[in-house]
C-alpha cells in the first residue's frame, strides 16, 4: 500500500475480515503526514476515511490515536458523524484535521456547503471502508458521486478502497475510478493463506428437525450447551423478530444463570452500547444479534459464532465468521443451526460454498435516479453550477458511466419543478439559470430542507413501544422500551402476544404514535411467520442446493433424517436434475394444488406467484390462494388443473412462458403495495417530499402527505414520469428479483419435469405448512376488509 | 397470499351497489362508495374536504406534488352528480387548500365548477382552510346549513344538534389477515355524521387519534369504509381502539 501512495495509484486493498486492511489503508497517511513541513500552515484535511458505520468511524479513530500518541506524532484526527455536536462541526469547517473519519452522509453534507472547496484542497488520500457493503446500494451511488466532485475539488487525491473478499473485484476497482473510461484502480489482494481455514459444521441434533419454521426452537437446549464450552459466542439471526424469539427461549432455559444479551437494530441505542461495552470487557456470554454487527467492529474476544437459520449467501456467511477470533493463526468457529430440513440442504451448500472460497455475485445495477436528483441539489446548494460539466462529473462516477443526457435533463427539470407534462410550477422553481447558464438555488430555505434529508436510508416508519396499561377504558403509557416498525403494530389488535426487548408483551392499543403494552408473563407469544428473514436465498447457494437434490451420493454429508426425507421424495414423486423445474400436482380436501420448486428465492417466488395466479384465472381454474418461500411455491384452485395439464399438450409450459413478464406484469405492479413501497423511499430519497423528524411532526401521524395518494394521482396521470421510473427500477431489482425470475423462466424452457400425485408429496410438506401463517400482502387488501366484516358482524349480531 | 379474484366468489359482505341507505334527522340518507352522501328526498348532495389545488400550497413550499388532483377531484364530482343529478350540492368546507395558492378565475378547474353549477345549485359552506372565497364562485357561500332537523356545518360543534361535519378527514383502521389496512370512512353516531375527505390528495386521520374519538360513543358508533366494491360495515369497537 506505501509502494501504491507513493505511486499515486487508486488502489483496492482486498483482505479478509481481521486481517489489519484498515491500517494498512491508513499507514501511507500516516507517514506522508509524519514527514511534512508542519509550519506550512493553515492546511486542509489530508486524509478522508468513510465508513458505512458511525460506530465503524469511530473505533478506527480510538485505534488510530494510540499509535500516534504513542509516537509523539503531529497529527489531528478527528470524526465527524451525525452525532458530532453542531460547535465541532463548525470548528472543524475553520480548522480543518488532517485525518476526517466520516460516514458518506456526512461527506455530502459537507460538499453541499460553499467551503468544500479550501476544505478538501489538500487532500491527498481518499479512504473508503467496507467498499464491498457500500457500493452495491444507493449509498455507494451517493458517495461515487460525491467521489467525483472530490476528484474535482482535489484533482492531486488517490482514493484506496477496503473490501472483504468478493466475487467480481473489477467491478469495485472501475468504482474506486473515473469511471468514463474504463480504467481500474490497483488491485492488492491479502495472501488468503496466511488466514486459517475457518472451523464450520452443521449442529447435528439429537432433536426431531422441523418441516417448517423459523424459531430453531428444538435445537435451544444445544445452542445453550455451546454458549457454556466457550469465551464469548455470538448467535447471528436473520431478523429481529427471530432475534427477539431465540433470547426469549435461551432464557427461558437459562439455569446456570449465563450473561445472555441482544442486540439489534430497533433496540434503544443506550442499551445497544451498553451491550457493547460489556462484550468489549468481557462481561457477558453470548449475543443474540442480526446484522448490526455483521459489519467489521471488533467487540470482544468472541470464540463462537452460530448462525441460526439459514445462512442466505455464502459472502453473508464469512462475513459472521470473520467475527470470531479476529487473530489470523487460529481457525474461525463456527456452528450453522438450520431451523427445518430445507434449511440443512442450505447450510450444507453454504458451507461447501465458503470452503472454496466462493463468493455470491452482487446483482449489477446501474446508479438509482432519485439517488442522483438528491446530488444534483446538492450541488446547487454548494455553489452555482453548470449543467454541462455536472453532467460530465455525474459520468465519472461509476454507476452514471452510461447515464443518457436526456435523463440527466430530465432529472434536472424534476429538481427545478418536479418535472411534470403540465407545467404549473415555473413560479415555484427551486433551481434557476443565471446569466451565465449556471444553476442556482432559488432560496436559502433550500438549502436547509437539503440538508434536512439528505441520505439514502429511508427507515420505515417506527413507533414508540411503552409499557402501560388499560385502565378505566384509556390507555396510559409508562417506560419506554423502544421503537417498532408502523406496519408491524398496525397488524396487531389488542390482546395479541409477541416478543420485544427480550420480553412477552400484549399489544394494548395505539395512543397517538405510542404503542401501549403490558408485560404478559408466562403467555406464549404469537410470532408472525415472516420471521423467515428479509434476505433472498442467493442465486449461487440455489444452484448448490439444486445440485445436492439432484446426487444421491451426496446425501451421505447429511443428517439421517433428511437423507430419508429426500429418498422418500425420489420415490413417491422424483426430484428434479440439478437444471430442472420439479412441478408437482395433487388433490388435496377438494381442491387441486401445484407446488413447484425453483429455489430462486422469496422474493422472486412471490412476484411469481403473483403472476401465475393472474394466468390461472384467466384459464379459468379459479386459483384460490399461493404460498411461497426461498425454495418452493405453492397455489390452490378449485380448477381441475391435472386433467386441464394431460388435456392440452401445451397448457404447463405456456404457463411458465417468460412473456408473464409483460403486460402481466405491468398490470399487477401498478396497483402493487411493493411499488407504493419503493416510490416512497424514492420520494423522500429525491426531495419530492420532506421526512419527518422526531418532534418535528405535528402530534398527529395523519396531517403529513400520504405518498400512497401521491403514487396514486401521478400513476393515473403520468405513469411515465421520471419518479415512477426510477421507483420501478428498485422494485425490479429489490423487492422483486426480476431478474431472478427472468432467468428462472429462461433456464426451464423445455425443462419442465411433472409430476400429477395422488396426495401431496414429502418435499411438499414443508410449503403446506406455511399456508395461514404467511401474512397476506396489501394486493388483497379490499379483499381482506370483506372477509374480516362479514366475520366482525357475525360476531356482533351473535352477541346482541 | 390470497388472489384478488376469489372475493369475487366469497360471500361479500358489501352493499349492494354499493350504496347504504340510513336514517338520520328522522330522513332517509344514502351514503355513497365514493365518498359522498344523499338526500334522496332533497334531491341533495353532500361532499367534503375538496382540498382543491392543495399540491400548488405545497409546490409553494418547495414539495412539488403531482399538479393534477385539482381537475381529478372536479372530475369524479362532475361524475356523481351526474350519477346523482342532485339539485343542489353542498360542498362542506376546505373546497379549496389555501385562499392564496388556488384555482384561476379561467382556465380548465374553473370551467368544470362551472359545469357543475350549471345543474345543481352550489352551496360553498367556509372551512378553516377557506373561510372566505378565494375567488368570486357560481352559487352562495354561507357558515352553515340549516335541514330540517339537522345541520350541515364544516367542523362538529357540541351543541346538541344532528349534523353532518367534514374537517376531520376520518379513515379506519382495521387488522385482517393483510396485516392493518386504512380507508377513508363514514362515521355514523347517533346526532352526527362524519363525512370523509373527498379530495384525490386529501390526506386521512384515524377515528382512534383522540381528536375523532371523543366525539364517537363505542356502543352508538357505526363504521362504514370506502372499498372499491362498495362500502363495508365494521363494529365500531373494531376500530375504536
Amino acid at each position: 500500500m506505501i509502494a501504491k501512495a507513493q505511486a499515486r495509484r487508486p488502489t483496492l486493498l482486498i483482505a479478509p475480515t481481521g486481517a489489519g486492511k484498515t491500517l494498512a489503508g491508513f499507514l501511507p497517511s500516516l507517514i506522508n503526514l509524519a514527514d511534512r513541513d508542519s509550519r506550512l500552515a493553515p492546511r486542509g484535511t489530508h486524509t478522508l476515511y468513510i465508513s458505512p458505520l458511525k460506530a465503524l468511524a469511530v473505533d478506527i479513530s480510538r485505534n488510530l490515536e494510540v499509535p500516534v500518541t504513542e509516537m509523539g506524532l503531529d497529527i489531528r484526527i478527528e470524526t465527524r458523524t451525525g452525532d458530532t455536536p453542531a460547535s465541532r462541526r463548525q470548528r472543524q469547517m475553520r480548522l480543518p484535521p488532517d485525518i476526517l473519519l466520516t460516514t458518506p452522509e456526512q461527506l455530502a453534507l459537507m460538499l453541499s456547503h460553499a467551503e468544500a472547496r479550501r476544505f478538501f484542497s489538500d487532500l491527498r488520500t481518499i479512504i473508503v471502508d467496507e467498499l464491498h457493503a457500500l457500493a452495491p446500494g444507493k449509498r455507494g451511488d451517493l458517495l461515487a458521486l460525491d467521489l467525483a466532485r472530490l476528484r474535482k475539488l482535489a484533482p492531486e487525491a488517490i482514493s484506496f478502497g477496503l473490501s472483504a473478499t468478493v466475487a467480481e473485484p473489477d467491478d469495485l476497482r472501475r468504482w474506486l475510478v473515473d469511471g468514463r473510461a474504463g480504467l481500474l484502480a490497483d488491485l492488492v489482494e491479502a495472501p488468503a493463506a496466511i488466514a486459517a481455514k475457518p472451523h464450520l459444521r452443521i449442529l447435528d441434533t439429537e432433536e426431531r428437525l422441523p418441516w417448517a419454521g423459523h424459531s430453531a426452537r428444538h435445537a435451544i437446549r444445544e445452542i445453550y450447551d455451546e454458549i457454556g464450552k466457550h469465551r464469548l459466542s455470538l448467535l447471528f439471526v436473520n431478523t429481529r423478530m427471530q432475534a427477539e424469539m431465540v433470547f426469549q427461549l435461551l432464557w427461558s432455559i437459562n439455569d446456570e444463570g449465563r450473561r445472555i444479551a441482544l442486540h439489534h437494530g430497533s433496540l434503544d441505542v443506550g442499551q445497544r452500547r451498553k451491550v457493547e461495552a460489556a462484550m468489549a470487557a468481557g462481561r457477558i456470554d453470548a449475543v443474540v444479534c442480526t446484522s448490526t454487527l455483521d459489519l467489521g467492529i471488533d467487540w470482544g474476544d468472541v470464540d463462537l459464532v452460530v448462525n441460526i437459520g439459514a445462512p442466505k449467501g455464502a459472502s453473508r456467511l464469512l462475513q459472521r465468521i470473520g467475527r470470531a477470533n479476529h487473530r489470523l493463526e487460529e481457525p474461525s468457529k463456527a456452528l450453522l443451526v438450520p431451523s427445518n430440513r430445507f434449511e440443512v440442504l442450505e447450510c450444507l451448500a453454504a458451507i461447501d460454498a465458503a470452503y472454496a472460497g466462493e463468493q455470491d455475485a452482487v446483482t449489477k445495477r446501474s446508479g438509482a435516479l432519485d439517488v442522483l436528483a438528491q446530488h444534483i441539489l446538492g450541488m446547487c446548494v454548494a455553489e452555482p453550477v453548470s449543467p454541462d460539466e455536472l453532467f460530465d462529473e455525474v459520468r465519472e462516477a461509476a454507476p452514471f458511466s452510461l447515464l443518457p443526457r436526456e435523463t440527466f435533463d430530465r432529472l434536472v427539470d424534476f429538481v427545478r419543478d418536479g418535472g411534470y407534462a403540465l407545467k404549473a410550477y415555473e413560479r415555484f422553481a427551486k433551481i434557476r439559470a443565471d446569466k451565465e447558464g449556471r444553476l442556482r438555488i432559488a432560496n436559502a430555505r433550500l438549502a436547509q430542507a437539503y440538508r434536512m434529508n439528505i441520505g439514502t436510508i429511508v427507515e420505515s416508519t417506527m413507533l414508540k413501544v411503552h409499557l402501560g396499561s388499560a385502565r378505566g377504558g384509556s390507555l396510559r403509557a409508562g417506560r419506554l422500551l423502544g421503537e417498532i416498525e408502523e406496519y408491524f403494530a398496525e397488524g396487531l389488535t389488542p390482546g395479541d402476544t409477541f416478543v420485544f426487548a427480550g420480553e412477552v408483551l400484549r399489544f394494548e392499543g395505539l395512543v397517538e404514535d405510542k404503542v401501549i403494552a403490558s408485560r404478559a408473563i408466562g403467555r406464549d407469544p404469537m410470532i408472525p411467520s415472516y420471521a423467515g428473514g428479509k434476505f433472498p436465498l442467493s442465486t449461487h447457494l440455489a444452484r448448490r442446493v439444486r445440485a445436492t437434490l439432484a446426487d444421491p451420493a451426496s446425501w451421505k454429508a447429511l443428517p439421517p433424517q433428511v437423507a430419508e426425507w429426500l429418498s422418500i421424495q425420489s420415490f413417491a414423486s422424483g426430484l428434479p436434475g440439478a437444471e430442472d423445474l420439479l412441478v408437482e400436482t395433487f388433490p388435496r380436501a377438494g381442491r387441486h394444488y401445484l407446488v413447484a420448486y425453483p429455489f430462486e428465492g422469496r422474493l422472486a417466488h412471490q412476484t411469481l406467484g403473483m403472476l401465475l395466479t393472474r394466468r390461472l384465472e384467466r384459464a379459468r381454474l379459479q386459483p384460490l390462494g399461493f404460498v411461497a418461500n426461498d425454495y418452493a411455491i405453492a397455489i390452490w384452485m378449485t380448477g381441475d388443473l391435472p386433467f386441464r395439464i394431460a388435456r392440452e399438450p401445451g397448457f404447463l409450459s405456456a404457463l411458465w412462458d417468460a412473456d408473464m413478464l409483460g403486460d402481466d406484469l405491468e398490470d399487477w405492479l401498478a396497483e402493487s403495495a411493493l411499488m407504493k413501497r419503493s416510490f416512497r423511499q424514492c420520494a423522500i430519497i429525491a426531495g419530492l417530499i420532506e421526512r419527518r423528524f422526531p418532534g418535528m411532526e405535528k402530534k398527529s401521524r395523519a396531517v403529513t402527505i400520504s405518498t400512497d395518494l401521491i403514487y396514486d394521482v401521478l400513476r393515473r396521470h403520468e405513469p411515465d414520469h421520471i419518479l415512477l421510473q426510477a421507483a420501478r427500477a428498485d422494485a425490479a431489482t429489490g423487492l422483486m428479483d426480476l431478474r431472478r425470475l427472468s432467468d428462472l423462466l429462461t433456464r426451464i424452457r423445455g425443462r419442465i419435469v411433472h409430476h400429477a400425485l395422488e396426495r401431496v408429496s414429502p418435499l411438499a410438506v414443508p410449503i403446506l405448512l406455511e399456508i395461514g401463517r404467511e401474512p397476506v400482502f396489501g394486493e388483497a387488501g379490499d379483499a381482506m376488509i370483506a372477509e374480516e366484516a362479514v366475520r366482525l358482524m357475525a360476531e356482533a349480531r351473535g352477541k346482541g | 397470499m390470497i388472489v384478488p379474484g376469489a372475493l369475487a366468489r366469497s360471500r361479500a359482505p358489501l352493499h349492494a351497489g354499493g350504496m347504504v341507505r340510513v336514517a338520520f334527522a328522522g330522513e332517509t340518507l344514502d351514503l355513497h362508495p365514493e365518498g359522498v352522501a344523499f338526500f334522496p328526498e332533497r334531491a341533495l348532495m353532500i361532499v367534503a374536504d375538496l382540498h382543491l389545488e392543495k399540491s400548488a400550497s405545497f409546490a409553494a413550499r418547495g414539495q412539488m406534488l403531482p399538479p393534477y388532483e385539482t381537475l381529478e377531484t372536479l372530475r369524479r364530482l362532475a361524475r356523481l352528480v351526474a350519477d346523482l343529478r342532485p339539485d343542489q350540492l353542498v360542498l362542506l368546507g376546505d373546497s379549496f387548500h389555501s385562499v392564496v395558492e388556488t384555482i384561476g378565475n379561467e382556465g380548465p378547474a374553473r370551467g368544470m365548477i362551472e359545469a357543475i353549477a350549471a345543474t345543481s345549485v352550489l352551496i360553498w359552506v367556509a372551512g378553516n382552510h377557506d373561510p372566505v372565497p378565494p375567488l368570486p364562485l357560481p352559487g352562495r357561500w354561507v357558515e352553515e346549513v340549516a335541514l330540517g332537523d339537522c345541520i350541515l356545518r364544516h367542523a362538529p360543534v357540541e351543541d346538541g344538534r344532528n349534523e353532518i361535519v367534514g374537517h376531520l378527514h376520518p379513515a379506519a383502521r382495521l387488522a385482517t389477515r393483510a396485516g392493518g389496512q386504512r380507508r377513508r370512512c363514514f362515521a355514523l353516531s347517533g346526532r352526527r355524521l362524519l363525512m370523509p375527505a373527498f379530495g384525490s390528495l386529501t390526506g386521512m386521520v384515524d377515528l382512534s387519534e383522540p381528536s375523532i374519538r371523543r366525539l364517537l360513543p363505542v356502543q352508538d358508533t357505526r363504521v362504514f369504509l370506502m372499498c372499491r366494491q362498495g362500502l363495508a360495515e365494521v363494529p365500531a369497537s373494531a376500530c375504536l381502539r
